[in-house]
């Protein structure tokens, strides 16, 4: 009988630099058990909202995260002019709808170098980094910041994307697309690459339904759901297909993300032809009083925005579920049988952001 | 769009919960709101793209049933219940028993008199 | 033959110009608009305190006795809400990121001699307007009161 052993994954791990813990019981190489904790960098977030009123708080959400910065603080907008009946233009929300793809392409150009870091491809990590540069650039000609953009407001934007600077963004999407077809291509057919991602973290769709699991990891598993198809902003404006992959596999995970970057490509594209002119701010006025969840498609998965207010300047709770925070039962069912080497890519695979976890 | 949300007592929870489970719902996600005299649970299923919103209510003090047996997931909202609210939670499949998150102050988010009264 | 895909790219990477710039000597163009750090006119600011009150992080400290305006870069997010709000338009967002240090600073500013002037000079001119008021309003109550003094010592 082979004895088991505990070996301590995290907070500080070099394929991660986000603190999760994960307790792995160990028999030989294999992974039992794996027991996950959190709470290293809980910031109390959700609290703030007796200190800040609930126009302060689109700065509180936006700096949830530094990755998907535009989808929190989209989402706390949205339950919020629900909840006060507000109609943003609709410039806004074409522009918000670009705004959001444009940050979808950076977090899953990320998320591709992490994970070829991962998988020890140290060139091709660098060259996705390199194209990831490009994005960024247009999202702080855009809005004024790289990560953070600060842009939101309950009623709108706070600043407005000149249509020229739009037109001058479809070249640069047009190298990005020529210049991510070979890394993608890399990830998808290398036999070194496959050789690391086929079989590995294998969820069936049953699986995936009963786990709660959100985002490109539901959709790698052949379940075609992603709530864009909800038609908030413009999305129900704009024509796209749900990626999925048959997979089930961390291959076909790496297969949704890498196809979505593309469809992001053509989301904007499309939205950049479509641009009405306008006004990019509606008056508010008021507080809000009622209570409102809204679900949107991150990066990482299906957000969902819980914001109840009562009628003065400060809200009585808001509450974020991060798609990362859905998908760790799921992490933690794959990890359950997995070779100790494919615990990082596993990791990894679910794109986590712990730090938006712990608000 | 004006959003339902169906209120249910607690002890009432893990039927309606049963009968969600039946039609093939998914759990989306459990989160607690401080109320002024106790706590709200709000529940949210979904199927497609549909969602349910449950709600219920329970006294500072009171136990609650834990829906991880029909959820598996809900382990992981309960623990998280557990550890910021304070809010006891029985049969969770897998009770991390407080030690989910590591904060500095135990249940940050309870009432202003359970914080005083341990 | 499917290992050698990226071999293409990385010659290519080997022998190109490097993606990054040479940094302290190379410096970046940033667009228009990059929110760097925040720059305080001293010659327009009139020390209304409404950045103060609207700094979601409440890193801007006015101070009109000392005539000082004052932001601890540290903390502040650079989310733009005071240069949005100011009235005079002082307040403007510089392209350049805030400096990093050893320790958490706080950036006083005086304001300029003239601004100084100007704002004393409102002072003054506002408290005499009060003043102008004030002895107004006391004339126009004596006489209402002589009137009605009047009135009432004339009743028939």
């Amino acid at each position: 009988m082979s004895s088991r052993s505990v070996i301590p994954f995290g907070p500080q791990h070099p394929v991660l630099p986000e603190p999760i813990h994960l307790d792995l019981v160990l028999e030989d190489e294999r992974v039992v058990e794996a027991v996950p904790s959190i709470g290293f960098v809980h910031r109390g977030l959700e609290s703030l909202v007796s200190k800040k009123d609930f126009k302060e708080m689109v700065y509180v959400a936006e700096r949830i995260c530094g990755i998907c910065s535009f989808g929190h603080g989209f989402g706390y907008c949205d339950a919020v002019e629900h909840i006060m009946d507000i109609h943003v233009t609709e410039r806004t929300d074409y522009l918000r709808t670009i705004l959001f793809e444009l940050s979808r392409m950076h977090s899953h150009i990320l998320w591709m170098g992490l994970m070829a870091d991962a998988f020890g491809f140290e060139n091709l990590f660098m060259d996705t980094w390199r194209i990831r540069e490009k994005v960024l650039d247009m999202l702080e000609a855009a809005t004024g910041g790289r990560v953070i953009f600060s842009i939101l407001d309950v009623g709108g934007l706070r600043r407005d994307v000149p249509d020229d600077m739009l037109k001058s963004f479809l070249p640069v999407l047009d190298d990005i697309e020529k210049e991510l077809a070979i890394d993608i291509k890399t990830f998808l057919n290398d036999s070194a690459v496959k050789s690391r991602l086929c079989g590995v973290g294998i969820l069936t769709p049953e699986q995936v339904e009963t786990l709660g699991c959100c985002g490109p990891f539901l959709r790698g598993s052949g379940v075609k759901r992603d709530s864009r198809k909800l038609g908030y902003a413009a999305y129900d404006d704009i024509d796209f297909e749900i990626i999925t992959s048959n997979d089930c596999d961390t291959y076909g995970r790496t297969f949704v993300r890498a196809y979505e970057i593309l469809q992001s490509i053509k989301i904007i594209r499309q939205a950049i032809s479509k641009v009405p002119s306008g006004e990019v701010m509606v008056p508010v006025k008021g507080f809000p009083q009622g209570e409102h969840m809204t679900r949107l498609e991150q990066p990482r998965g299906e957000a969902c925005y819980y914001v109840k207010a009562n009628g003065t300047r400060f809200l009585e709770r808001m509450r974020v579920r991060t798609p990362t925070f859905a998908n760790i039962p799921a992490l933690t069912e794959t990890l359950q049988g997995c070779d100790m080497a494919d615990v990082p890519i596993l990791i990894v695979a679910i794109d986590p952001c712990i730090s938006c976890t712990e608000r | 769009m004006e959003q339902e949300f169906r209120k249910v007592s607690h002890h009432a929870i893990l039927s309606e919960v049963q009968e969600l489970q039946e039609e093939h719902y998914r759990l989306i996600q459990i989160c607690a709101t401080t109320v002024q005299e106790g706590y709200e649970i709000l529940y949210t299923f979904g199927k497609g793209y549909d969602e349910v919103q449950v709600k219920i209510h329970t006294d500072v003090g009171e136990h609650v049933q834990s829906i991880s047996r029909f959820f598996p997931p809900a382990w992981l909202y309960e623990n998280e219940i557990h550890d910021l609210h304070g809010i006891e939670i029985d049969g969770i499949t897998l009770d991390f028993r407080g030690g989910l998150y590591r904060t500095k102050e135990k249940a940050p988010f309870a009432h202003k008199e359970v914080k005083e009264g341990k | 033959m499917n290992n050698v895909n990226f071999v293409g790219q990385a010659l290519k990477n080997l022998f190109s110009k490097p993606a990054t710039l040479n940094y302290p000597f190379e410096k970046r163009e940033f667009p228009e608009g990059t929110r760097g750090h925040v720059e305080n006119d001293m010659d327009v600011c009139i020390l209304c305190g409404l950045c103060q009150m609207k700094c979601p992080t409440g890193a801007i400290t006015v101070d009109k006795k000392a005539q000082t305006w004052a932001i601890r870069p540290f903390s502040c997010i650079q989310c733009r809400c005071c240069v949005d709000n100011c009235p005079k338009k002082s307040l403007s967002m510089d392209k350049m990121y805030q400096e990093p240090g050893p320790e958490k600073t706080e950036r006083v500013l005086d304001l300029s001699d003239k601004q100084k002037e100007v704002l004393a000079a409102q002072a003054k001119a506002a408290a005499e307007k009060a003043a102008a008021a004030k002895a107004a309003m006391e004339a126009k109550k004596k006489a209402e009161a002589a009137a009605a003094a009047g009135g009432a010592g004339n009743p028939s």
